[in-house]
């Protein structure tokens, strides 16, 4: 493949300001010294179909939506409630006393006309009220759409008071679909209001391993099975942010002596404030593939330093890959050589290449949707972001040590030889693991969609729904990586042979060899026109 | 599943709980969707666009390709004339479509952006066209983006020259790309020679072919939305989402139109068939007769299987009063029919399907899922019709459950096989007697499994 050629015909075509714009988002990676700045948490130039989502989508829909024993009920036209609800495939047990799970109930004030012109504040309140008295729950979020800012509902204001009315917690999160330029202003939004209302609130008695696992959303089911694997080496986890979550849970997750990150992008401010307020250590892990799957377990069985914990992870961590191992195996020599390009969220496509290439398959081309720089190139380059216009309006939120609750784990010492050993409170980035010669590329857009299919042409193009189906009419397979195509789970031990299966499954489907009619073949050409193999 | 609906129902003012309708927009969308080498354009948020490509994108399991002026903050305050002539610029350049059409969202109508001012200010291309309906999602539904969508084409485009061209316009209303083929089908068989808008035929239903394109071959073209306005007459299907456009077309460009029910079922399809053969003054072909004939031997055939069986119907109005309406005519007792779009004509058309057929059933329009779940904890029915949101309200019950309508984002297929016309018609009553007959089986002791049925 001539990948400057392709770099080349990927922005040629582009009006003069959308070449520009565009030219700094999408990098090759020559080698693995030089520095590379990726033009990311950009705004999407208006007319570029993008894939990108609101930051709605980022508060309502990714971190506070999972949570299954509360009401979260959405003030707005009935659209943005509609399209959230049930879509993320984020699996919930039924819970509580009436064992409601509530992720199956689309809540919305539905806001008419007259509540535009009239204000919303009225009906928001009755709708809260309406909630609690048809189904009591132990809490209640608001989220608000579009509209709700600009005609300016107080729904804090609603919040607070209903809080009083009901003894309930009543949250808003002012997370209006403009701000922002992805759903990452979302992210940010809902971790700082369950900092500010909900953990630290509750008490518990936790044992000596106690972690929470935070940007799980247990999608597909992931999050059970990493809560299998770690709670059978002996670890207790009080709370997972936000998969299959509890409002309970949240509210002691203060209590943990260590924090994992899994998706860094969408919890990084709320594993920050636990080290700031109550002094947590967290740690960035990976739960996808094999080899990082069992880094992690590892890397957390160092954070505690107990001998017996480690060996009793080694166990574990035999006993399940002697499981997958032949399946494994298998699946590699019959992916081994293949390529894929990964555009999606903002740390799967950085954690699903270490499973890649466990299976043979080399990743070409690599992209985030929401991602920031420091999800790219590493925290260490945090404190070099510039804050433009669009993040300055998303509100940062400090937090102070709460002396009553904070407890270090470690000492100074033991922090500071731990550093080099795991990522303490550290992320290292999507480049940095990534081959020489792949793209990186920010937002990737459907015209770069395009030309990355028909001129780099990779046997796989990992997406979403809106991609799926142009990658699969242009004859290459295409898996969704938020949704999983509605299989799974594709986290931990269990979860890398399900994932290779699918994969297989795809590569190898005998439909593919349909795709051109015989009668368009030249009669002396037989075999393979396209993605598909035998 | 779904533990926490109570069997008391509660009067609710405020909180609409599990919707039966989504927002405009995604109407405007898909309508758009069904003109040749149209590209939507979606004036709000991104947010909006992601969500609706991705519902259309679940539906259909197709790409469902649209552009968005991606509002920020600024723009939200400032006003989106820059963010809409800068996409639009974009849009030619980079898309090269031969029309956009602008659908605006809650955002752009709360803060009052003129559109029409705005694409009067617009560079277009020669030979290309922009234009644009409003979709403030705190009015109607889905259906009435559709609707409004339409009326937007027929707004900026057609034209009356004087000059009869002697086709008929069908608004076929907001069916799938089968219907469209069927309803297409029926009048090509009738001798009527038409433009139909908007067709998704070809587009959300197009062939692997190994090559994407854009813009698949379906989709009414440009110029047959011009030439709307030299029809003969205009039939639309479904009065809440065609009526509009049939009225606009007749104060636009005096074009005499007919607005009548989707055609579902056997009575509607007569209905249909029968206003087409008065246009052409034609003969109906044995073709149609016999699919005609081979539909009732059905129904009188299969009788047994659901005559007198309770069913609750859920979805977009115009489909829910069609397929009330089918039950009741093969002696199906509709008992709970409900949507999602308000409109007091919904009550209006149940009333007429229940007393013609002397039905006592309950319809409501504006109405929600949660209601009518506790409808049916306080009556059980025997099946339950409507979109994929349906099957968490199938399993709490133990109910039988058809998947029909929009959206149905769990199964494949549906969306290319009719359910309007007599060959629609004989498809749901295979999908209703195949879960009836399924339930009874399942739930027959060893002794009473039947071989025969």
């Amino acid at each position: 493949m001539d990948l400057e050629k392709t770099l080349e015909r990927l922005l040629d075509n582009y009006p003069a300001k959308v070449y520009k714009n565009r030219k700094a988002h999408v990098l090759e990676k020559t080698s693995d010294d030089e520095l590379l700045e990726v033009a990311a948490n950009a705004r999407t130039i208006p007319g570029i179909i993008s894939s990108r989502g609101c930051c709605y989508a980022g508060c309502k829909g990714v971190v506070v939506g999972p949570t299954n024993d509360i009401v979260t009920i959405t003030h707005g036209p009935i659209g943005c409630g509609y399209y959230s609800w049930l879509t993320r495939r984020n699996k919930a047990v039924a819970r509580g006393d009436n064992k409601t799970d509530f992720i199956q109930y689309c809540f919305s004030t539905d806001m008419q006309e007259s509540d535009i012109v009239f204000g919303g504040v009225k009906k928001l309140t009755q709708a809260v009220q309406e909630a609690y008295d048809i189904f009591h729950p132990k809490a209640i979020c608001i989220c608000a759409t579009c509209p709700v800012g600009l005609i300016g509902d107080d729904i804090n204001a609603v919040a607070s008071s209903m809080t009083e009315k009901l003894g309930i917690k009543v949250i808003a999160f002012s997370c209006e679909g403009y701000k922002g330029v992805s759903q990452s202003a979302g992210h940010h939004i809902a971790n700082n209001q369950l900092m500010k209302y909900v953990v630290g609130t509750g008490e518990r008695k936790v044992g000596k391993y106690a972690i929470n696992i935070l940007g799980e959303y247990n999608i597909g089911g992931d999050a059970w099975e990493v809560e299998r694997v770690l709670k059978k080496i002996g670890y207790e986890i009080i709370s997972t942010f936000t998969g299959d979550g509890s409002i309970d849970d949240y509210s002691c997750a203060h209590k943990a002596s260590l924090n994992l990150v899994q998706c860094h992008r969408s919890i990084n401010y709320i594993a920050e404030m636990l080290k700031t307020k109550y002094g947590t250590d967290w740690v960035k892990v990976n739960f996808i593939g094999v080899k990082s799957m069992s880094k992690a377990l590892r890397d957390i069985a160092l954070y505690f330093g107990d001998p017996e914990l480690s060996e009793r992870t080694e166990q574990v961590i035999a006993e399940e890959v002697a499981d997958i191992e032949d399946r494994m195996d298998y699946y590699k020599k019959r992916l081994t050589g293949k390529t894929a390009a990964l555009y999606v969220g903002g740390s799967r496509a950085h954690h699903y290449q270490l499973l890649l290439k466990e299976l043979g398959i080399s990743t070409i081309m690599a992209g985030y949707e929401f991602a920031h720089r420091d999800d790219y190139e590493g925290r260490e380059v945090i404190s070099s972001i510039k804050v433009d216009a669009d993040s300055k309006n998303i509100e940062t939120i400090t937090v102070e040590p709460d002396e009553s609750k904070f407890h270090v784990y470690l000492s100074k010492e033991q922090y500071e030889s731990l550093k080099d050993k795991i990522p303490l409170d550290y992320y290292a980035g999507l480049i940095k693991e990534m081959d020489k010669g792949a793209l990186i590329i920010d937002d990737l857009n459907h015209y770069e969609t395009e030309q990355i299919l028909n001129y780099l042409k990779p046997d796989i193009f990992f997406s979403g729904v809106k991609d799926k189906f142009v990658a699969q009419k242009n004859g290459v397979l295409s898996r969704q990586l938020h949704s999983y195509d509605y299989s799974g789970p594709y986290a931990g031990f269990k979860g890398a042979v399900n994932f290779a299966r699918d994969v297989d499954m795809g590569i190898y489907s005998p439909t593919w060899k349909f795709a051109v009619a015989p009668w368009k073949k030249s009669t002396v050409l037989e075999g393979n026109l396209t993605g598909g193999e035998e | 599943m779904l533990n926490g609906t109570p069997k008391e129902i509660s009067e609710r003012k405020a909180l609409r709980i599990n919707p039966a309708k989504t927002c405009q927009p995604i109407g405007a969308m898909y309508a758009a969707l069904g003109v040749h080498r149209c590209m939507p354009h979606s004036h709000g948020s991104q947010g909006c666009c992601s969500y609706h490509r991705t519902l259309l994108s679940r539906h259909f399991k197709e790409p469902a390709m649209a552009t968005t002026s991606s509002f920020t903050e600024g723009a939200s305050v400032f006003g989106g004339g820059s963010n809409l002539k800068t996409a639009a610029k974009n849009i030619f350049e980079i898309y090269d479509p031969d029309i956009i059409a602008v659908h605006t969202t809650c955002l752009s109508e709360t803060i009052g952006d003129d559109i029409r001012t705005y694409i009067s200010q617009m560079e277009i291309p020669e030979g290309k066209f922009v234009v644009h309906t409003n979709t403030p999602s705190y009015v109607g539904s889905h259906i009435t983006g559709f609707s409004n969508m339409i009326c937007g084409f027929i707004n900026y485009l057609s034209k009356s020259t004087g000059v009869k061209n002697g086709k008929a316009a069908l608004i076929p209303g907001f069916v799938n790309p089968g219907d469209m083929r069927e309803i297409k089908r029926i009048a090509s068989l009738l001798g009527v020679d038409y433009t139909m808008l908007p067709d998704t035929s070809g587009v959300l239903d197009a062939p692997m072919t190994g090559k994407f394109d854009m813009y698949p071959k379906g989709g009414t073209k440009i110029a047959d939305i011009i030439g709307l306005g030299d029809c003969d007459y205009s039939v639309g299907l479904g009065e809440f989402a065609s009526a509009a456009g049939v009225a606009l077309l007749d104060k636009k460009c005096k074009v005499k139109g007919n607005i009548m029910g989707l055609p579902i079922g056997i009575e509607a399809t007569d209905r249909f068939v029968m206003e087409l053969t008065k246009q052409t003054k034609g003969e109906v072909p044995y073709e149609l007769e016999e699919e005609r004939g081979q539909l009732v031997d059905i129904m009188i055939d299969s009788h047994p299987y659901f005559h007198n069986k309770k069913v609750a119907i859920f979805g977009d109005p115009d489909t829910v009063i069609g397929l009330a309406e089918f039950a009741a005519s093969i002696g199906m007792i509709p008992r709970f029919c409900i949507t999602g779009t308000p409109g007091e004509m919904f009550n209006q058309r149940m009333s007429d399907v229940f007393e013609r057929h002397n039905i006592d059933g309950i319809a409501k329009p504006a109405a929600d899922l949660f209601e009518l779940h506790q409808m049916l904890k306080n009556e059980k029915v025997d099946l339950l019709m409507g979109g994929t949101h349906g099957k968490y309200i199938a399993r709490a019950e133990d109910l039988p459950f058809v998947r029909i309508g929009f959206p149905i984002t769990d199964r494949y297929i549906h969306s290319y096989l009719p359910i309007v016309g007599y060959r629609g018609a004989i498809r749901i009553l295979e999908m209703i007697l195949n879960a009836l007959m399924d339930r009874q089986d399942r739930d027959a002791a060893d002794q009473d499994l039947e071989l025969v049925m």
